[in-house]
C-alpha cells in the first residue's frame, strides 16, 4: 500500500521536485483567486444575489473573529479568512475524483503552520511593538519564559499534526474501504469526511486567531479589567 | 520469522487502540458537560459550542499523535531499512 507519508513526484523543475500536492495547491489557488476576482467585480450599494451571498460570508467571518478574539476584525479578516477558505477548499477537493487533498500531505500542513507561526510574531510586533512582543513571553511571570518559548513551537507543531492526521486518516480510510467494496459503501464515510474537513478548517482558523490574540493580550501593559471584555 | 517487523505491526495496533481510549473518554465527558451547560443556559449555546469544538480538537490531537506514531512504525520505521 502507498505510504501516506510519501508524496508522488510528478516532474522535476530544475532541482526542485514538483509533487502532486503542489500542483493541486496551485489549482486551488487559481480557483480561489480567479473566483474572488470574478465575484467581486461590479460591487454595488444595492446588492445583487451574488453580492448578498458574499456579504453573508464576510459578515459571518467578521462576527466569528470578533466573538473569538474580542478585537475588531479588520486586521485579521484577510489572513484568517484566507486560511479558512483555503483549508476548506483543499479538504473538500477530495470530492473531485482523482484529486487528493493537499492537506493530506505533511508539507502543505507544515507550510500553513509555519505561516501561523510567522503571523503570530508579525501581529504581536504590530500590536504591541517589539518590546511588547518580547514581554508576552514573560506572561504571567518571568519563570514561565522557557515554557512559553517551548509552547510557541509545540502549538504550531500540534496544529500541523492535527490537520495532517485528520485529513490524511479520512483519505486513508476511504481508500481502504473503496478497495474492499467500491460501490456506494464509501459514501457515508465521504460525508463524514466532509464534516471533518469543515470542522478542521474552522478549528485551524480559530486556533490561529486564539494564538495571535493571546500573544497581543499578553504583550500589552497591565490594564484594568474592561467591562466589555469578551470571553474566549 | 522477522520479529522486528512483527513487533512494529503489533505495537502500531496497540498505539492506535490505547491511544483512542483516553481521548474517547475525555471527549465523552467534554460533550456531556457542554450539553448540560447548553441545557441550563441555551442563550450561551454559541460560545459554549465554539469553545467545545476547540477543546475537542485539542483532546483529539492526542489520538492523532498516536495515529501518526503508528504510521511512522508501519511506513517509515527507522529500524527496518
Amino acid at each position: 500500500m502507498m505510504s501516506p507519508l510519501n508524496s508522488v513526484v510528478l516532474y522535476q523543475l530544475g532541482p526542485i521536485p514538483i509533487t502532486q500536492a503542489v500542483v493541486t495547491t496551485w489549482g486551488i489557488m487559481i480557483v480561489l483567486v480567479v473566483g474572488a476576482f470574478l465575484l467581486t467585480r461590479r460591487l454595488d450599494l444595492v446588492p445583487t444575489r451574488r453580492q448578498a451571498a458574499l456579504e453573508l460570508v464576510v459578515v459571518t467571518l467578521d462576527s466569528q473573529i470578533t466573538e473569538t478574539s474580542g478585537a475588531r476584525p479588520g486586521p485579521y479578516r484577510s489572513f484568517i479568512g484566507t486560511l479558512f477558505l483555503f483549508i476548506l477548499v483543499a479538504n473538500w477537493s477530495s470530492l473531485i475524483p482523482g484529486v487528493e487533498p493537499p492537506t493530506a500531505h505533511l508539507e502543505t500542513d507544515a507550510a500553513l503552520a509555519a505561516l501561523v507561526f510567522v503571523s503570530v510574531i508579525w501581529f504581536g510586533i504590530v500590536g504591541d511593538g517589539v518590546g511588547g512582543y518580547l514581554k508576552s513571553f514573560a506572561a504571567p511571570n518571568p519563570v514561565m519564559i522557557p515554557l512559553n518559548i517551548l509552547q510557541s513551537l509545540t502549538r504550531v507543531f500540534s496544529m500541523f499534526v492535527r490537520l495532517f492526521g485528520n485529513v490524511m486518516s479520512g483519505v486513508f480510510v476511504i481508500g481502504i474501504v473503496a478497495s474492499l467494496a467500491g460501490l456506494l459503501v464509501p459514501i457515508p464515510l465521504m460525508a463524514l469526511d466532509l464534516l471533518t474537513g469543515l470542522v478542521q478548517a474552522y478549528i485551524f482558523a480559530v486556533l490561529a486567531l486564539v494564538f495571535i490574540s493571546s500573544t497581543i493580550k499578553d504583550g500589552q501593559p497591565e490594564a484594568p479589567e474592561t467591562p466589555t471584555k469578551k470571553e474566549i | 520469522m522477522d520479529y522486528l517487523r512483527l513487533a512494529s505491526i503489533v505495537s502500531a495496533a496497540f498505539a492506535v487502540a490505547f491511544g483512542a481510549l483516553g481521548p474517547a473518554l475525555a471527549e465523552g465527558r467534554a460533550v456531556a458537560a457542554a450539553m448540560e451547560a447548553i441545557a441550563r443556559q441555551p442563550e450561551a449555546a454559541n460560545t459554549i459550542s465554539r469553545t467545545l469544538f476547540v477543546g475537542l480538537a485539542m483532546i483529539e490531537t492526542t489520538a492523532i499523535y498516536c495515529l501518526v506514531i503508528a504510521l511512522l512504525l508501519l511506513f517509515a520505521n527507522p529500524l527496518l531499512v
